[in-house]
């Protein structure tokens, strides 16, 4: 079975088992975005769970497909925690889990502002095989991705990720705007790096009837992100960036689609990235958890 | 010892993630007296916000489109009925009937983010103000033995012309 098959299996299975497993679905209203964050952080209580795919093009290699699993949880209204676990299938080489993250995102500000701070935290233990392009940092480059998987993951790397994001929400556009930090915690210098993102629904208005093709659960927009360098060398010399037009589809019965395609900015980057997700919400998650520990929700 | 220590990591943030949602259940007192602190966020909207208008009070879909976006977004922390769930207070007390449509939609938008409610300024301006008009709409609830509520007509009674007054 080919790869990309296989992986595209596990994925539906996942998300089927989750759809016959789990209570009630909410209604979610996701944003578009891969790898730009907003300030929405997840309801507190709900659980969502999130597949994602990049297809990605390798000059002077074998092309690839590199896929993560997110568990989304909201642990209140102002904090959002999430596992990630991740793998990437090289063609031609070898398929490989290339680790995991443990992401934290925490709202500071009680109130809606004009732009709204959102600090975040990530630990990530990964390996050197790791493709998913969830961030642009440093002087991360096309060419990186050449080295067979099996001495890539060989190479085991820690890192602590810092963002702080920033978005606006302005008549029914979402701006959004993150600067990124990453330390490798071996003897490595901090990394740079930057995500912008800008969407809309297509509708700004609900429909009175309960409709699954309806504009308003569509949002589309755009991201550009890539790296800045590091603490030594900063600046956008060898470094990669992309652009890339963001789609999503929020079904009213819980699942939300993306589609993404991305394309490299200059010779470093890869030059084609398509990414596609597929994610749903499971609302009263931490209540279940409790009910089941003997608690009283 | 790497696995370990990653391991470590990952029981302190489920343990992190659980002891966030007990804190949020210590404030989880009696249904009422839950309500009537929540209830009291509703007078820190400013002046201004209480004062706009909802410019959807003459759309005759607002309702309807409301509904379908309480079902999707509200219900399941408020009720299906709003009258109030595990996690949510009633949306049909006297102190959210009687708030102008402008306070009702300052919550919608900024949340009560330290008691639990999120922000919805993801929903589009339209939409929330389609979902002030839906809950306009409902009415004070009758408690238990009484027909109409003291303070409140009921939703029949209200203005059908513009139910999100």
């Amino acid at each position: 079975m080919l790869p990309i098959v296989r992986a595209g299996f596990v994925a539906g299975t996942l998300v089927a088992l989750t759809n016959l497993c789990l209570p009630a679905p909410s209604g979610a209203q996701e944003s578009p975005y891969f790898v730009t964050y907003d300030h929405y952080l997840e309801e507190p209580g709900n659980l969502e769970i999130e597949y994602f795919s990049t297809v990605g093009t390798q000059r002077g290699g074998n092309n690839f497909h590199a896929f993560w699993t997110e568990f989304e949880y909201g642990a209140t209204a102002w904090w959002t925690t999430e596992f990630y676990f991740d793998g990437q299938t090289t063609f031609g080489d070898s398929t490989v889990f290339t680790g995991f993250r443990w992401e934290n995102r925490v709202r500071p500000l009680k109130h809606e502002h004009f732009i709204n701070p959102v600090l975040y935290v990530e630990f990530e233990n990964k390996n050197g095989a790791d493709k998913i392009l969830k961030e642009g940092e440093g002087h991360d480059v096309e060419a990186d991705f050449l080295t067979p998987n099996d001495v890539a993951r060989k190479d085991h790397i820690h890192e602590i990720e810092l963002k702080m994001i920033l978005s606006s929400t302005v008549k029914g556009w979402n701006f959004a705007e993150n600067i990124l930090a990453a330390k490798d915690l071996s003897n490595s210098p901090w990394e740079f790096g930057y995500a912008l993102g800008a969407s809309r629904p297509l509708a700004l208005k609900a429909s009175p009837n309960r409709c699954t093709f309806c504009p308003q659960n569509f949002s589309a927009g755009a991201e550009m992100y890539g790296g800045l360098g590091d603490r030594h060398h900063s600046g956008l010399h060898e470094t990669s960036h992309y652009v890339a037009p963001v789609v999503a589809w929020n079904l009213p019965s819980g699942w939300t689609l993306r589609i993404s395609p991305g394309f490299g900015l200059n010779d470093n980057s890869h030059q084609f990235l398509l990414r596609w997700g597929v994610s749903r919400e499971i609302t009263g998650f931490g209540s279940m958890v409790s009910r089941f520990f003997g608690g009283r929700r | 010892m790497k696995v370990h220590r990653a391991s470590r990591l990952l029981i302190a943030a489920l343990l992190m993630a659980s002891e966030g949602s007990a804190q949020q259940d210590k404030t989880a007192t009696p249904k009422d007296q839950r309500g009537s602190s929540i209830y009291a966020e509703l007078g820190k909207a400013p002046e201004k916000a209480r004062s706009k208008r909802n410019p959807m009070e003459t759309d005759k879909d607002a309702v309807a489109a409301g509904r379908n976006l309480f079902g999707r977004h509200c219900a399941e922390c408020h009720g299906v009925s709003a009258e109030g769930g595990k996690k949510g207070p009633s949306l049909r007390a006297e102190e959210v009937q009687n708030a102008e449509p402008g306070t009702i939609f300052w919550i919608l938008t900024n949340g009560v983010v330290r008691k639990g409610m999120p922000v919805w300024s993801k929903l589009p301006e339209l939409e929330r103000w389609q979902l002030v008009c839906y809950l306009k709409s409902l009415g004070v609830a009758a408690k238990p033995g009484e027909t109409t509520p003291a303070n409140q007509p009921s939703a029949a009674a209200k203005d059908p012309a513009s139910p999100c007054r």
